[in-house]
């Protein structure tokens, strides 16, 4: 297909990334359940292990299959390169693993999901990364929590449990002026809804396992590659701008141009901690992807319906999603995410914690469970389970009140979701 | 001719059909970028002449180097320029004494002054991209680094005849 004509969002939704098998013709993208690849003779090898040719050694490092899934990413976030891995949470380590040297800090935007907290209080601390917080609704606190010390932001496109939309521009800003590389976390959007790199961002993260796999079946997590952040004149991220010690002194940002942070996360960090992707599962993922324009439109749709038809509940207290016109980030919304909204949002029941587990215990359609991104419509009582450990306090400042609800809305007939609502609502 | 961006065609066009290069600041050193796209090129069946005064008489994989352009006594192809954009002007003129056909500047490389002179002389011009990127992405290497190559293809990558992840441009008689 010639360039000059750009294919449309829905086409590499299904085809970037991806051609006809080579030995075989087969047009969807095999599954290579393979740990290994032979080499040509010994000095094919060699150039493999130094990077010198393109290749596949071993799948712990990349897998055929992973790498349409990888190229796939890429091209629908805009980005020069992807990183597919075993997790959102892996994709989220080797990006700072990366960037960050015992001692530096990152800002961190307190409305994330709270897997990334976690993460970031607990194991990132244990590696010497510290995290600096501030709020995703006021980019001034990003700078606030500025030191010399920094060296990422770090936040969501839409933030988890949803209802709050990030205004990307405005943090991109103070990262650009701080000259510190902004990562977003695009799970909830998925680029379908939101473009990160649109509006400034310099590396995207995802978990897989949730709107772009889309079937609920594979864990999986991403790193996609903006291009967009000079290595070279910064000088502060020695690992991409420096001799390569691992790499017989290549400088990774000098040898692979505006795709080195992907290469270098790949070649070291993925390398030598290893949560690589199963090929089956990138196989499964991608083929999510394939419809993922179909899916999120419906999920977006379901979910307003849904939200809409609960702001008439007489039992529920309060809803909280940016499609809704009285939201307070449905100005933001219309800007960032003008399809739609996302599918995850939280409500507040009247009848608060014991009405939350009546809830989810008298649901008949909704899985009760720890996910969000599914076909099928979730839902979860954060309160008595994820969010049971914290202190009242903590649970409110976390968005997770006793009294709060929060759906992934699926895929089904959104009469059949509506009603399932409406009967379980009678048991509170 | 617009140099902020090259249709597929135009570049795999240039690769398929002119098969040497002279490159312009090739270094010895096997950390260096020049090094790397000088390697991979050869591979791809490309012959690969390096210049630089500073390696003169020396060789660099397997390759003797000359001092400069004027020096090189077959014919040459490509112009493949690893220098800053303030050298890719004089370059270029030594590249139409030549008689090659293109001149290529590697990324970070831009200079219009020279381009428009070589485009008046009949020469094609490529600024700011690397050879071997580019055959990279358009071959489909690139992708098994999970690179976007920005292009979509119905039709199978082909294989090289020599080696199992080995794709090419065109059968190359290597």
């Amino acid at each position: 297909m010639s360039t000059e004509r750009k294919p449309g969002f829905n086409t590499l939704a299904i085809h970037a990334g991806a051609q006809p098998d080579p030995a075989t013709g087969a047009r969807a993208t095999p599954i290579y359940q393979t740990t290994s690849f032979v080499f040509d003779d010994v000095e094919h090898a060699a150039a493999l292990f130094n990077l010198e040719v393109f290749g596949n050694i071993y799948t712990r490092i990349g897998n055929p299959t992973q790498s349409v899934l990888e190229e796939r990413l890429a091209a629908l976030e805009g980005g020069t390169a992807g990183l597919a891995v075993a997790s959102g949470h892996a994709a989220q380590a080797l990006v700072f693993h990366t960037l960050l040297d015992p001692g530096d800090e990152f800002v961190a935007a307190r409305q994330l999901y709270g897997g990334s907290v976690n993460q970031f209080t607990h194991s990132f601390k244990k590696c010497g990364w510290e995290v600096r917080w501030a709020d995703t609704t006021d980019a001034e606190s990003f700078r606030a929590a500025l030191t010399p010390k920094t060296k990422a932001i770090f936040i969501e496109s839409i933030a988890n449990p949803g209802g709050i939309i990030t205004d990307i521009a405005a943090v991109s800003k103070v990262a650009k002026e701080a000259g510190v590389p902004l990562i977003v976390d695009n799970t909830l959007a998925t680029p379908y809804l939101t473009r990160p790199i649109e509006h400034g961002a310099d590396i995207i993260v995802h978990s897989l396992t949730k709107f772009l796999g889309g079937h609920g079946n594979s864990i999986g997590g991403a790193i996609v590659d903006c291009g967009t952040f000079d290595w070279l004149k910064s000088g502060r991220y020695p690992t991409l701008s420096s001799p390569s010690p691992s790499y017989h002194g290549i400088t990774f940002a000098e040898t692979f141009g505006n795709f080195a942070f992907a290469i270098a996360a790949r070649a070291l960090s993925l390398r030598d901690f290893g949560p690589a992707i199963s090929p089956f599962n990138a196989f499964l993922i991608l083929t999510g992807i394939e419809t993922l324009p179909l899916r999120m439109q419906r999920h977006c749709d379901n979910t307003l319906a849904t939200a809409e038809w609960l702001t008439r509940h007489p039992k529920i207290a309060w809803v909280n999603y940016a499609g809704l016109p009285g939201n307070k980030f449905h100005a933001l919304a219309k800007r960032y995410c003008p399809n739609g909204a996302g599918a995850v949002f939280t409500f507040g029941l009247k009848g608060g914690y014991d009405a939350g587990i009546a809830l989810v215990s008298n649901v008949k359609l909704f899985s009760h469970l720890a996910n969000i991104g599914d076909t099928r419509s979730l839902i979860i009582h954060p309160a008595s389970t994820t969010h049971r450990q914290l202190t009242d306090e903590q649970r409110t400042r976390a968005g997770a009140g006793d009294e709060v609800v929060r759906l992934s809305v699926g895929l089904e007939n959104i009469d059949d979701i509506i009603a399932d609502l409406d009967q379980a609502l009678t048991t509170v | 001719m617009n140099h902020d961006s090259y249709s597929d065609a135009y570049i795999r066009g240039i690769l398929v059909t002119h098969r040497s290069i002279a490159m312009v600041g090739a270094s010895a050193n096997p950390s260096r970028p020049s090094y790397y796209a000088m390697k991979y090129l050869k591979t791809k069946g490309f012959r690969v002449i390096p210049v630089n005064p500073g390696q003169a008489g020396k060789d660099i994989l397997g390759e003797k180097v000359y001092a400069s352009l004027a020096d090189i006594a077959e014919p040459v192809d490509i112009v493949d320029i690893f220098r800053n954009s303030e050298a890719a002007l004089p370059i270029t003129h030594e590249a139409i004494g030549l008689g090659a056909k293109v001149v290529w500047m590697q990324i970070g490389v831009r200079n219009d002054e020279a381009a428009k002179l070589a485009e008046q002389a009949g020469l094609k011009v490529v600024m700011n991209r690397c050879p071997k990127i580019e055959y990279g992405r358009l071959s489909g290497e690139l992708g098994w680094a999970g690179v976007n190559s920005r292009r979509i293809s119905n039709k199978r990558p082909i294989l090289g005849t020599k080696g199992l992840q080995h794709r090419v441009l065109r059968e190359a008689s290597d």
